[in-house]
């Protein structure tokens, strides 16, 4: 799946975008993130905080619990502050 | 009753003009009683800031407003309704957002202009980040509990 990141998650991460394959055990967004978490310094920094880290699937917001199915793209990023 | 026309979203770099939106979500209409317009400016936060950069995901920009767009068509009797909100630089006067509500009764109206803006705060993917006069490197503005608290208002 493709996982996009924004705002200062991609600064950290040092990636706008990438191709990821998650084991299957990796079900939720949760999950995801803790597994991403491990992959590196600038992962771990960019999630270190996973109240401040929201996500979507298919362009749609999607909470931590939610089920990753799938979705073919997952989006990682900062509270919003548009308007 | 005529079916009001679709929302009207933009996400765009370029400016708007709040007077041309606005004749062109009433022209030749009857219907409509009030039109409510915000527009949202950058500010310069008492002289430290320069612009701002906009950070948006594209597509779900779009995907996301017109879902609440959609949301306050179910909630208020509404005529009409035109979004624009843009993305990259935009400097300390300039404007960033336009929500332009029509309905035929100014409560309407009014509500849903502010559903609307506290909503797109808090669910529209975008990110500001500042860039200072001094040019000192900026922070990335960050999300205001007061926003979260008056998005909740509306559940």
């Amino acid at each position: 799946m493709k996982a996009l990141y924004f705002a200062w998650v991609r600064e950290r991460i040092g990636l706008a975008e990438e191709e990821i394959a998650p084991p299957g055990d990796v079900v939720t967004v949760r999950q995801l993130i803790d597994w991403l978490s491990a992959r590196g310094e600038g992962y771990a920094a960019a999630f270190a905080n996973p109240a401040t880290i929201r996500a979507a699937l298919d362009k749609t917001h999607a909470g931590p619990n939610a089920p990753i199915g799938a979705a073919r793209e997952i989006a990682f990023f900062p509270p919003m502050t548009g308007g | 009753m005529a079916q009001p026309p679709a929302p009207s979203v933009h996400v765009q770099a370029e400016d708007f003009d709040p007077g041309r939106e606005q004749a062109l979500l009433t022209r030749g209409r009857r219907d409509i009683g009030a039109l409510v317009s915000f527009v949202g400016l950058c500010r310069d936060e008492d002289g430290a800031l320069e612009s701002l950069e906009l950070e948006h995901y594209p597509g779900m920009a779009e995907a996301e407003i017109a879902r609440v767009a959609d949301q306050a068509f179910e909630r208020w009797p509404l005529q009409g309704l035109t979004i624009i909100h843009r993305f990259g630089r935009i400097r300390v006067g300039e404007r960033i957002v336009l929500v332009i509500v029509a309905a035929r009764r100014r409560a309407d109206a009014f509500a849903a202009a502010e559903f609307l803006m506290d909503y797109l705060k808090t669910r529209a993917p975008f990110w500001k980040k500042e860039r200072r006069v001094d040019g000192a490197a900026g922070d990335w503005v960050e999300a205001k509990s007061e926003d979260d608290a008056a998005t909740e208002r509306w559940r």
